[in-house]
């Protein structure tokens, strides 16, 4: 089987790359092992920096809605993050002083939303805030397995009843200037939120979720659709097992389904993310990339990849593949002319060119296609 | 140091990180509100399993062992055999007459395919189809699969002289599908075969893949029925013949399930069990043989992939087949179950469940509006003609029509 690019991993960073380069006419083919990090997205697409029109765009075309603004976003906890490209379904504040009076609404029974938090945060910053919980019989069926009160299958009884949760929140509100309420909505289509906005008094926030993360899930959709609806071929499901490099040049890979089939290809680019999806692994002595043994920096003693105090920034997530200025991986110091790394796999390697988070996923990503539509590799 | 050799776990159950990916993508839990899910019901479950087996839930039944809880799962976790061997170790569901019957998908074709005309008016009518809803829970909405006069068996055998005559030659496993209920597919599965230089021979008696009785309950004679096909296909391979399939479930069954599930040692056989539109597609891509199609073919297919085939990976294959034909305007259907999954959707308690479980699929046919469906599973295609009154082809049925005679 033969294409001009073939991608290994189908999270953010690999559908950019792959959607940038269908979009130019070549054939491309991702292989990704499962689901991806997108799953446990927040909509907020930290560190975009300059690739935000473009990104944009690109999600625009795949029919996911973003808002291009600068403020802060409010997170599950009560914190709040900056923001500069989020999902539609992300309330971007122009500062901390996000309401006078909050009305915080949950389901009863869904144990992934802590409304606790985000009432003790907005108080702090003078805010009063009420949590208060609705209750749909359509609901009950959802209780009689408590491990499946999740943020899906909310989503998938809102997508019907969504007008009756509107109408208990009708009911609820009193003077408040913000309601703020689970990302349960619109797991296939996100027109409800909109719905949802205009059909009550005050401003909308919807507050992520513990995952899975419903506005990530569709995003992950849109995305994948988009690049089979420009001719893409991806196979879900799937893992790249090994790979022929020869002289610097990868001329083929395998793949566990394919077995004996290989797949050829112009370019490769390796976005099978960070040790969440198995893009990077760690033993007892090292950290490796399991793939092609690409190179990795990382201190010698185990007890300096992190930091016992939790919430301290965690040298770990540092390590990644090293790259060239054109994002070449290098292997035993030598980068393989076809290879390209981006995303999660890269670690913090890339931060000064390229940020950190989604924003350098998406980066990287267009950086690497770039470089293959150009020419110059 | 090579901890996980020592903490390694079946089918992988220890991997899981409880993320609910796998619940999010399973098509039973948006339908049926007393499927724990494959979370619960697999790696979760299992844990409670393991300490005391009273913790096994009959509810698992509802699980259509459609695998894609495998297909998204991030870590590795095979979910549905999980839930397959707790069915298997700690259920005592005993099948049914109604699950025999349906399960039994040999039997009932050599049974039912001498009255071929008498059983598909019988089963046609009404009135039957009333008793088999109140007598059996055979959901009356159900159309059966019609029974053909004629076995394919019946019909290669007659042409076995002619077959033998290609020097290169391949093993066709056809399943009761193709023996029973469409032949048609067995002979456009030879004249592709023909057509590249190839003559087909049958297996030393193949019996029914299992796929069934496994769904059922009856994983004895599940057991039995892979192991003697075992011995079959290992005859077949020692004579350096590729065995070929054209149904994407009994492939994955026979690869996949044998070993994991039923403990049948397939490791002999398994590399040479491929499906035709995989031997085919290789075939072409590597120049050893060519496809000379008609000029004037046209047609406007969407492709929707099986479940099982998902889970092989391999719907590649047949995707890359049909756009190679001049003449095809091709659409991917999104990824979706139909809802019919085998004998599942026969069953009246499942019904309704089924046939929600396929809406997105129906209603995105409907919105395409194609000349035809192409798809590689057999009952798929009774699910989609049912629901949707569109056309349903196998991708090596529409090759057979679209090469010159
Ligand atoms: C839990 C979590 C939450 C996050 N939330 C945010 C957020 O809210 N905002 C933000 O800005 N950033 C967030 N991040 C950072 C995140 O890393 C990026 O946002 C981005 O999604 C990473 O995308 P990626 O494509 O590089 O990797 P991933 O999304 O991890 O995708 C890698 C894919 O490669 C596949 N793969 C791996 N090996 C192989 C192989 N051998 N063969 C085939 N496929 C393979 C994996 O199965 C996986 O599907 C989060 C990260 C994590 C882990
Ligand atoms: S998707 Fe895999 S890792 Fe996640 S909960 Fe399901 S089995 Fe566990
Ligand atoms: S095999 Fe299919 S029906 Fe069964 S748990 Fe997995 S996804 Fe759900």
């Amino acid at each position: 089987m033969r294409f001009d690019t073939v991608i290994i991993g189908g999270g953010l960073s690999g559908l950019t790359a792959g959607i940038s380069l269908q979009e130019a006419g070549r054939k491309v083919a991702i292989v990704s092992a499962g689901q991806n990090a997108m799953h446990f997205f927040s909509g907020n697409f930290e560190d975009i920096g300059p690739a935000r029109d473009r990104v944009a765009a690109l999600f625009a075309a795949a029919g996911v809605r973003t808002n291009a603004m600068d403020g802060l976003q409010l997170m599950p906890m009560g914190s709040f993050r900056p923001a500069s490209l989020t999902l539609e379904d992300v309330t971007v504040f122009p500062d901390e002083h996000a309401a006078e009076k909050a009305l915080i609404v949950n389901f009863t029974g869904f144990h992934d939303f802590y409304g606790t938090f985000i009432a003790e945060a907005l108080e702090k910053a003078g805010a009063t805030c009420r949590i208060r919980f609705v209750h749909l019989p359509e609901m009950e069926h959802l209780r009689l397995s408590p491990s499946e009160m999740r943020s899906v299958n909310i989503a998938r009884a809102m997508d019907e009843h969504w007008e009756k949760v509107v109408g208990d929140i009708r009911i609820l509100h009193k003077d408040e200037d913000l309601i703020i309420l689970p990302q349960v909505f619109g797991l296939r289509d996100a027109a409800v939120l909109d719905k949802i906005r205009t059909a009550l008094p005050a401003r909308v926030a919807f507050v992520g979720t513990m995952p899975p993360s419903v506005p990530g899930i569709r995003t992950q959709m849109l995305l994948k659709r988009r690049f089979e609806v420009l001719g893409g071929t991806f196979l879900m499901g799937d893992e790249v097992t090994s790979a022929a490099l020869h002289e610097g040049v990868v001329s083929s890979i395998t793949t566990r389904n394919l077995d004996t089939a290989r797949i050829f290809a112009d370019h490769f680019i390796l976005s099978s993310g960070g040790y969440f999806s198995k893009g990077l692994v760690t033993t007892p002595t090292q950290v490796i990339e399991p793939l092609f043994g690409l190179d990795i920096a990382f201190p010698e003693n185990r007890n300096d990849w992190y930091d016992a105090d939790f919430f301290a920034h965690q040298p770990y997530m540092d390590f990644g593949v090293k790259t060239d200025a054109e994002l070449h991986a290098i292997k035993d110091g030598q980068p393989i002319q076809n290879l390209f790394a981006i995303g999660s796999v890269l670690g913090n390697t890339r931060k000064e060119d390229f940020g950190t988070a989604a924003g350098m996923a998406i980066r990287t990503a267009f950086a690497a296609a770039d470089t293959i539509k150009g020419g110059n590799v | 140091m090579k901890l996980q050799e020592y903490t390694a776990s079946a089918h992988n159950f220890e991997e899981c990180m409880k993320c609910t990916i796998c619940t999010a993508y399973c098509p039973v839990v948006p339908v049926n509100p007393r499927y724990p899910g494959p979370k619960q019901a697999g790696p979760d479950g299992e844990r409670l399993r393991l300490k005391d087996p009273y913790f096994f839930n009959q509810a698992l039944k509802y699980c259509l062992n459609c695998k894609r809880c495998e297909v998204v799962c991030p870590s590795g976790v095979k979910v549905a055999d999980i839930i397959q061997s707790a069915r298997m170790k700690y259920g005592n569901e005993q099948p049914r007459l109604r699950d025999r019957m349906l399960a039994s998908t040999d039997f009932m074709g050599s049974l039912a395919r001498p009255f071929a005309p008498l059983v598909n008016g019988v089963t046609g009518l009404g009135i039957t189809k009333t008793v088999l809803d109140a007598t059996f829970a055979i959901d009356r909405h159900r159309t059966f699969p019609k029974y053909s006069g004629r076995s394919f068996e019946r019909w290669l055998k007659r042409r076995a002289k002619e077959q033998a005559k290609f020097d290169k030659q391949v093993a066709y496993f056809h399943g009761c599908y193709v023996n029973y209920n469409y032949p048609q597919l067995g002979k456009d599965f030879v004249k592709v075969m023909n057509a590249l230089g190839i003559g087909v021979q049958l297996l030393d008696k193949e019996k029914c893949c299992g796929v069934a009785l496994i769904a059922n309950g009856m994983y004895k004679k599940a057991t039995k029925n892979a192991e003697h096909n075992v011995g079959a296909l290992q005859k077949a391979v020692d004579a350096g013949l590729t065995v070929l399939t054209t149904s994407s479930t009994c492939t994955m069954t026979m690869r996949e399930e044998y070993p994991e599930l039923l403990k049948v040692d397939n490791a002999g056989v398994r590399d040479s069990i491929l499906l035709a539109t995989r031997y085919i597609w290789q075939l072409l891509e590597s120049g050893a043989a060519t496809l000379k199609f008609k000029e004037n073919y046209r047609a406007r297919i969407a492709y929707h992939t099986p479940c099982h085939l998902e889970r092989l990976g391999w719907g590649i294959f047949s995707t890359e087949l049909l756009k190679m034909i001049p003449g095809v305007e091709f659409t991917m259907l999104d990824s979706n179950c139909c809802g019919i999954s085998g004998t599942y959707g026969f069953k009246k308690e499942n019904y309704e469940a089924s046939q929600a479980i396929g809406k997105p699929l129906f209603d995105q046919i409907k919105s395409v509006n194609p000349d035809f469906v192409a798809c590689d599973c057999e009952t798929c295609k009774w699910q989609l003609e049912m629901s949707t009154g569109y056309t349903v082809k196998h991708p090596i049925s529409i090759l057979a029509e679209a090469i010159e005679d």
